[in-house]
C-alpha cells in the first residue's frame, strides 16, 4: 500500500497497463513531455516511451477520431480531454462512432478506447473549465460513463475502464485531485494523505462497474450522488444530524439500480445530488427510476440539489455550486415531510 | 442571375454566395475545362519533398487519352489480364447498381446508391493495395468489394435487411462492414473516417507493420473539421495513409464549389499541411492505379501520408432518394469531358487488340445473369418488404460487449 491522491492513483493505473498491456497508448493535449495540465501522465513518456506516451494537437475530434482508428485495429488508446469543457468538438466522434461501432458492424470492429477528462467546478474555472457534462453521454446507447470521487476507485476504475472492450468515459472530478473537499471553501483544503481512500495498491487491482459504494449506512434516507458531491454529501448529512445511506454511483452507465431501489426501499426518502445543471441533468434519470421501483415505499418526494441552469459563473462560483447549506435545507425539507 | 436586391430592404447585399455554372433550363458547356492531352504531370520518385508535388496537386495526372492511347509518365504497364480485370469488376459494379437500383424502385429495400461514373476510383484503388490495408470507404466506394471478391449475395442480403444481413439488419442499405476484406464498417455520418484511418495508419506504425490506411471521402464533406484532423494528424506523425477526395462535383445538390470556396483544387489542401498532394483523372483507371501505388510506396516507406483528389463527375442521382434534374441541368452528365471510366478503359484494351465489342458483351452478359442469380438467392432470405426473420433479441446485443441490466430489463419490457 502507498499513499496517494487522485492524480498519482491515475498516474499509477496508467503506469500499470502501460508496463502490462504494449497496446495501451496515452495521447492528448500537453500529456507527453510535460505530463499533462494536472500532471496525472508526469513521468510516463520517460518511463515507457515517447511513441507510447505522445502530445496531440489541439483538435478533439481529432484525438478521439483517431483513437477510435487505433482501437478499431487492436489497440486501447487511453486520451485525455483536457477539460471537459473541451469535449464538444469530439462528441461526434463519441456519440456516432466509438459508441456505435460493434452494434453497427455486429462486432467486426470494436471501440476499446477510454477517454479520461477532469469535470466540476470549485477551482474558479469559470465557465469553461468547470463543467459536468455526464448527461450528455449517459444518454447514449453504446458509450460507459464512470465518475470515481477518491484514489481508490479512481485507480481500480481507471484499470478496469481500459481493459473494457467498450468504449468509457472517464470523468475525474478535478476538485478532488488533491484532496476530499466537503463543500466549504473557506476551510483550509484537506489532503489525500492520511485518508484511508488514499491508501492505494501499487499494483494492479479493478474496481467493478455498475457497483455502487455505500459510504455510510442509515435508516433516516438515501442519498444518491457521485463525484465532488459524495463529500459534500457526508458533511451535510453529519452537519443535519441524520443517518443516511450514502451511495456513491461511481458507475453512471452502467448504473447499480439494484442497490439504489434496495437502499431506498428501506429508508423511503431520497435527495439527489449532483453539480451539473438540473433540467435533464442524470438526475432525473435516477428520479424517474427510483419513483418507478420505490412509489409505494416513499414516504417524502424526492428531492435534488444541483447546480442552476446557469452556466457555471467565476465570481460567483460558490453561489452555484450546490454545496453544504443547500444539501442541508434539502435533507431537513426531506424529514420533516 | 438572381437579384441581390435585398427583400426586406432597401440595401444591395454584398454577400458573395457562388453558384454552379449551370442549372435546369441551361445547356451546360464545359469547354473552360482544359483537358491536358499531353500534358500530364511527370512522375516525381514517391519519396520526393511533399512540397515538390505542387504541379500533381494543381494539375491532372492522366494516362489515358480519351482516344484510348497513352501519354506521360504514370503508365503503371499494367498486363492485358490485369486490365480486363479491372473492366469486368467495373462493370460487374455497374449491373449490381442497376439492379438493385431497379429492386428499390421496386420496394424491396429502403434506399440505395450508384456509384455510376466513379467505378474506376474504387476499383483501381482496391487493385492498387494489398488486402491487409484498410480501406474506410464512404457510400460509393462499392467498386472494392467487386475489386476484393465480396460474395454479391452477402453484398444484397445487407442491402435487403434480410435473414442473410450478418449485420442484422442494424443499418441502411450500403453502409457494409467487411473486416476480412478489409472494409471498414461504413459511418453515415460524412467525413468522420478520415481521422479514423489516419489512426488506424497510426496503430500499423506502431506494430512496426507496413500495412496502411486508405480513406475516402466526398469532395463535399472536405469542409467537415474530421477532414483538416487527419490531414493534420498525418502530417504530424507521418502516418501511413493515402486519403482519397472524390471530387464528383456534386454533394447532393451542392456543387463542388460550395466546399471548395477560392481553393485551388481538393489537392491543393494537402499541401498546406505540407502532404504529398495528387489531383488525379478519376475517369481514367489507369491514373487512379498509378496514382494510388505511388502513395503506397510513399507510405510504406515512411514518406507519411499523401492526399489524392479524383476529379471525377456522378453521373446519377445522390441516392434513390435525389432527382438530379432538379437542380442541374438532364444533360449535364452526357456532356461531361471526360468520359466514362469503363469505356475509357474498355477502349484502351480495345486499341491494344486485347478486347473487342464482342468480348464486352459477352462479359456483359454473363454479368448481369451472375448478378439476376445472386439477388434471387439473397431475395429468397427475405426483403424488407416482407416480414422480418431477424430475432427482434438481437435488438438489444452488442450495444456492449455485454448485455447490461437496463438492456436486459428493456427487453423484458419487449416480452422477448
Amino acid at each position: 500500500m502507498a499513499q496517494m491522491s487522485m492524480i498519482e492513483a491515475i498516474r499509477s493505473a496508467l503506469d500499470v497497463k502501460l508496463s502490462q498491456d504494449p497496446d495501451v497508448l496515452i495521447f492528448g493535449e500537453d500529456v507527453g513531455y510535460f505530463g499533462g495540465v494536472f500532471r496525472c501522465t508526469a513521468g510516463l513518456q520517460e518511463k515507457h516511451g515517447l511513441h507510447r506516451v505522445f502530445d496531440a494537437p489541439i483538435a478533439e475530434g481529432g484525438i478521439v477520431g483517431a483513437a477510435v482508428g487505433m482501437a478499431a485495429f487492436g489497440l486501447r488508446p487511453c486520451i485525455e480531454i483536457q477539460f471537459a469543457d473541451y469535449i464538444y468538438p469530439g462528441y461526434d466522434q463519441i456519440c456516432s462512432e466509438a459508441a456505435r461501432m460493434r452494434y453497427r458492424s455486429a462486432g467486426e470492429f470494436t471501440s476499446p478506447l477510454t477517454i479520461r477528462t477532469p469535470v466540476g467546478g470549485g477551482i474558479h474555472g469559470g465557465q469553461t473549465h468547470s463543467q459536468s457534462p455526464e448527461a450528455l453521454f449517459t444518454h447514449i446507447a453504446g458509450l460507459k460513463t464512470i465518475i470515481p470521487s477518491n484514489p481508490y476507485d479512481a485507480k481500480g476504475l481507471l484499470i478496469k475502464a481500459i481493459e473494457d472492450n467498450d468504449p468509457v468515459l472517464f470523468l475525474e472530478p478535478k476538485r478532488l485531485y488533491n484532496g476530499p473537499f466537503d463543500g466549504d471553501p473557506n476551510k483550509p483544503a484537506v489532503s489525500w494523505a492520511g485518508h484511508e481512500l488514499g491508501e492505494v495498491p501499487e499494483g494492479h487491482y479493478t474496481v467493478d462497474f455498475e457497483q455502487a459504494r455505500v459510504l455510510t449506512q442509515g435508516d433516516d434516507l438515501t442519498i444518491l450522488c457521485y463525484g465532488t458531491m459524495v463529500w459534500v454529501a457526508e458533511a451535510s448529512a453529519k452537519a443535519a444530524g441524520v443517518n443516511a445511506d450514502i451511495l456513491d454511483l461511481r458507475s453512471l452507465m452502467p448504473l447499480d439500480l439494484e442497490a439504489i431501489v434496495k437502499s431506498v426501499n428501506k429508508t423511503g426518502r431520497c435527495l439527489v445530488l449532483h453539480e451539473a445543471t438540473r433540467t435533464s441533468g442524470f438526475g432525473a434519470e435516477l428520479i424517474a427510476e427510483v419513483q418507478q421501483h420505490c412509489f409505494y415505499a416513499l414516504e417524502a418526494p424526492i428531492v435534488r440539489v444541483t447546480g442552476w441552469d446557469t452556466p457555471y459563473p467565476h465570481a460567483l462560483e460558490w453561489e452555484y455550486f450546490p454545496g453544504q447549506k443547500r444539501t442541508i435545507e434539502a435533507i431537513r425539507k426531506i424529514m420533516e415531510s | 442571375m438572381s437579384s441581390r436586391q435585398n427583400t426586406h430592404g432597401q440595401n444591395q447585399s454584398k454577400l458573395f454566395v457562388p453558384e454552379p455554372p449551370f442549372r435546369p433550363g441551361d445547356t451546360p458547356d464545359f469547354s473552360h475545362i482544359k483537358i491536358p492531352t499531353e500534358h500530364s504531370p511527370g512522375r516525381p520518385d514517391p519519396m520526393v519533398d511533399a512540397y515538390d508535388t505542387e504541379p500533381q496537386a494543381t494539375g491532372l495526372v492522366r494516362v489515358l487519352k480519351l482516344d484510348g492511347t497513352i501519354c506521360g509518365e504514370w503508365n503503371p504497364k499494367l498486363d492485358a489480364d490485369t486490365l480486363r480485370a479491372g473492366l469486368r469488376h467495373m462493370l460487374l459494379t455497374r449491373c449490381v447498381d442497376e439492379r438493385m437500383f431497379t429492386m428499390q424502385r421496386q420496394g424491396k429495400m429502403s434506399f440505395y446508391m450508384k456509384s455510376a461514373g466513379e467505378e474506376a476510383v474504387a476499383v483501381a484503388t482496391a487493385m492498387a493495395l494489398r488486402q491487409s490495408d484498410m480501406v474506410f470507404p464512404t457510400y460509393r466506394q462499392q467498386g472494392i468489394l467487386m475489386a476484393r471478391g465480396w460474395p454479391l449475395k452477402e453484398l444484397m442480403c445487407q442491402c435487403l435487411s434480410n435473414a442473410g444481413d450478418k449485420l442484422e439488419g442494424r443499418s441502411i442499405p450500403v453502409l457494409y462492414s467487411v473486416r476480412e476484406l478489409g472494409f471498414f464498417s461504413i459511418s453515415g455520418n460524412l467525413g468522420t473516417q478520415m481521422i479514423q484511418a489516419v489512426g488506424w495508419g497510426m496503430a500499423c506504425a506502431y506494430r512496426g507493420s507496413d500495412d496502411i490506411a486508405v480513406a475516402f471521402t466526398g469532395e463535399g464533406a472536405t469542409a467537415e473539421g474530421d477532414f483538416h484532423y487527419a490531414l493534420n494528424f498525418a502530417s504530424t506523425y507521418k502516418a501511413p495513409v493515402i486519403l482519397n477526395v472524390v471530387n464528383n462535383q456534386w454533394a447532393i445538390s451542392s456543387f463542388q464549389g460550395i466546399a471548395a470556396g477560392q481553393g485551388k483544387s481538393f489537392a491543393f489542401r494537402g499541401l498546406g499541411f505540407g502532404l504529398a498532394s495528387l489531383r488525379v483523372d478519376g475517369n481514367d483507371f489507369l491514373a487512379v492505379y498509378a496514382a494510388t501505388k505511388w502513395a503506397a510506396e510513399r507510405a510504406r516507406n515512411g514518406g507519411g501520408a499523401t492526399v489524392i483528389e479524383h476529379f471525377t463527375y456522378r453521373k446519377e442521382g445522390h441516392s434513390t432518394s435525389d432527382d438530379p434534374t432538379k437542380y442541374r441541368p438532364k444533360s449535364e452528365p452526357d456532356v461531361w469531358p471526360f468520359g466514362d471510366p469503363i469505356e475509357r478503359l474498355a477502349g484502351h484494351l480495345i486499341s491494344l487488340g486485347e478486347w473487342d465489342e464482342a468480348r464486352h458483351e459477352a462479359l456483359l452478359k454473363q454479368l448481369k445473369a451472375e448478378v439476376r442469380e445472386s439477388y434471387k438467392e439473397a431475395e429468397s432470405l427475405g426483403t424488407l418488404a416482407s416480414p422480418s426473420k431477424i430475432n427482434p433479441a438481437t435488438m438489444f446485443e452488442e450495444v456492449f460487449e455485454e448485455i447490461p441490466s437496463h438492456l436486459r430489463r428493456q427487453r423484458q419490457e419487449l416480452g422477448i
